[in-house]
């Protein structure tokens, strides 16, 4: 088991590498091959009408007067060493992650970062709740009662769910429950530890909305995983030895169904956890997600940058810790 | 999900016609056949394709019907609240779906102006994650070992990528004239290539397990046998098993990509203005606050998006039923 764990971390440190080279290569790469030289480059990282001085400064910071390789050198070193940022006369060492100054709010980008997150946290895990319980349990019972009306109504809902933008959702639970019938008025982020009872209020419909679309989602994949198991020998063989319906049911059945969905949900927290970007815009919560979209509508790129790295690792970290689970729970994963 | 479509079905071609004197004739059906007489049957189904192809036909030839999108009617619009006169968001005969608030432009122009961009970018990017997605699904599932390793592992590592965030990135980092191309044009370009680079290693592992199992089979040995190489074996003998698999996650990957393409354009790094895009549509309700003052400014670009995905997952759902009717 702890060799299976060394493996993961060793893999899951590649992969952080690999999303690095390719974030690099989004930033700086791309960019020359659509056809900006290293002073055009530059200037996207100095701020609004730099000047020449600002830019050559820049330019040598990043080293992009310097060939690839050693950009990526130095972009790398930024964030795992920290770096010294001469503003001026004076010398600021910007710790590790070091992702960097937005010229937007001339403040270090990871400590916004940082601070945006408890909102996405937030709304995150309490819509994971809701959908896992939700989904899970619908997709089962469509899965027993195969063809009744409640399989029909939930799926033809599931559909409905699965094909409807998450940005429209959520406007219209706006337009209905805060302005229509306010339930729930004055929907804004407060902190937790501020006003427990306010920030539960306040989150009940970004909840629900983000949580409706991952349900169904998790609904039919249940559905269909619950089939495939059911018709198995040893779900046979199980009732065959005359064990409870239910103890088949949940012990043999949703247990095996349920190892993929594990899986997904790992995958689809940890993209979560990087920013809800269309919930949290169409609620105007002040996480990562909306972070995300202000430093793209101020083409802040040191924001940019930081956010799709922090992304990154948290899917890695999420994938990492499904595998470690799902070792834990089977060994044969262990070995392959 | 995991699906597996049967592939020995689809190697037993026309079957032999009995020959026996007397005997009623019974006429082979290959796969395709089957799933189509399948297809027809299921009405839901059919519903989504109908709807599918009212959508093509809508986008080819509609912006020749309705009204120029961009042509202000300012009479139509209350001056004070800048809200269309009327019910319902200004629904009259001349505007069946209504009038843009403050602009008064019409939205049923609108919303037929923006299909052909959604439907387009939805089609030629779930192509490109096609091509891409068989072409490794198969390789790496045919020569396994190390080939499969890299190809398997790449697919992993584009899986856990944040999409939506790269995506966005990737289009706000590229300037606005660039590779011979410029505005709307690039973006279209960009759209399609992002949309489509993130989604191949769906279909790519989908394809790989499909070769996986289909790899062992008698045909491909026979095949070998008789001297065939690699490149015919892929291309010649399990590429055509694999049309109904490809089919059918294309039909459904096709809503996804659709979906995708209207978060970017809501998200304000898609298509530009003034060319209309329903994502687009309705991030200027939300930006305006307009949504809880004229709803329908709101509800009728959210339904278009809705309906359109709703058909093509219908259709989708009912061509997998057809090809492997295990899973309804």
């Amino acid at each position: 088991m702890i060799t299976f764990i060394i493996r993961r971390l060793i893999t899951a440190v590649f992969l952080l590498l690999v999303v690095s080279v390719i974030t690099f290569a989004i930033f700086f790469l791309i960019p020359r091959l659509a056809g900006q030289n290293a002073n055009e480059l530059a200037a996207q990282y100095v701020g609004r009408n730099p000047t020449p001085a600002a830019i050559q400064q820049m330019v040598e910071r990043l080293g992009l007067d310097q060939p690839l390789p050693v950009q990526y050198w130095h972009f790398l070193k930024g964030l795992v060493a920290g770096e010294n940022y001469s503003a001026g006369p004076s010398v600021t060492y910007c710790p590790p992650p070091c992702f960097g100054y937005s010229f937007r709010s001339q403040l270090a980008v990871w400590p916004q970062m940082v601070s945006a997150l408890p909102v996405t946290v937030s709304l995150a895990l309490g819509a994971a709740i809701l959908w896992l319980l939700g989904g899970v349990s619908i997709g089962v019972l469509s899965a027993l009662r195969r063809g009744s009306i409640f399989d029909r109504f939930s799926m033809g809902v599931a559909l409905a769910g699965v094909s409807l933008p998450i940005f429209f959702t959520g406007l219209i639970s706006l337009e209905l429950f805060s302005y229509k019938w306010p339930l729930f008025p004055n929907v804004q982020y407060v902190n937790i530890a501020v006003n427990p009872l306010l920030w539960a209020r306040n989150l009940v419909l970004p909840w629900v909305t983000l949580a409706f679309l991952y349900a169904a989602l998790y609904a039919r994949l249940t559905r269909a995983g619950m089939l495939e198991t059911m018709n198995e020998d040893y779900i046979r063989t199980a009732r065959a030895k005359g064990l409870r319906e239910r103890s088949v049911v949940v012990k043999h059945g949703l247990r095996a169904a349920l190892t993929p969905i594990l899986t997904i949900f790992g995958m689809d927290l940890g993209l979560l956890l990087g920013g809800a970007i269309l919930t949290e815009s169409t609620f105007s919560l002040p996480g990562l997600g909306q972070f995300t979209v202000l430093a793209i509508q101020n083409q802040d790129f040191p924001e940019i940058m930081g956010v799709v790295m922090l992304a990154a690792f948290f899917i890695v970290i999420a994938n990492m810790l499904v595998d470690i689970l799902y070792a834990a729970i089977d060994p044969r994963v262990r070995i392959s | 999900m995991t699906v597996s479509v049967d592939p020995a079905a689809g190697h037993l071609e026309p079957e032999a016609t009995a020959t026996a004197p007397g005997a009623p004739i019974i006429q082979g059906r290959s796969l395709g056949q089957i799933a189509w007489r399948r297809l027809r049957r299921d009405k839901v189904a059919m519903a989504g394709g109908t709807f599918i192809a009212f959508l093509v036909v809508v986008s080819i030839i509609g912006p020749y019907f309705v009204q120029d999108p961009t042509v202000y009617h300012s009479s139509l619009i209350d001056p004070t609240f800048s809200r269309p006169i009327g019910p319902w968001g200004g629904i009259s005969l001349a505007h069946p779906f209504g009038v843009e608030p403050i602009t008064g432009r019409d939205m049923l122009a609108r919303i037929v102006d923006g299909a052909p961009y959604s439907l387009l970018i939805g089609f030629l990017s779930t192509m490109l994650a096609v091509v891409i997605g068989v072409f490794f699904g198969i390789i790496a599932g045919y020569f396994g070992g190390w080939t499969d390793s890299v190809i398997a592992r790449a697919m992993d590592v584009f899986l856990a990528f944040p999409l939506l965030v790269f995506a966005i990135a990737l289009v706000g980092v590229i300037p606005n004239s660039a590779f011979g191309m410029s505005g709307n044009q690039l973006r279209v370009a960009l759209l399609v290539f992002v949309i489509g680079f993130f989604a191949w290693p769906y279909m790519g592992r989908i394809i790989r397990g499909q070769v996986l199992s289909l790899r062992e089979r008698e045909f491909v040995d026979a095949a070998r046998s008789i001297g065939a190489r690699g490149p015919y074996i892929l291309f010649r003998e399990l590429l055509p098993n694999l049309v109904g698999p490809i089919l059918v996650y294309a039909t459904l990957l096709i809503p996804t990509n659709i979906l995708f393409e209207a978060a970017l354009d809501y998200l304000g790094v898609g298509l530009i203005p003034p060319t209309p895009s329903w994502g687009q549509m309705l991030s200027s309700a939300v930006s305006n606050g307009f949504y809880y003052i004229d709803p329908m400014f709101m509800i009728i670009p959210g339904l278009a998006i809705f309906i359109t995905v709703m058909a093509f997952n219908l259709f989708g759902d009912g061509l997998r039923d057809a090809f492997d009717p295990r899973t309804r």
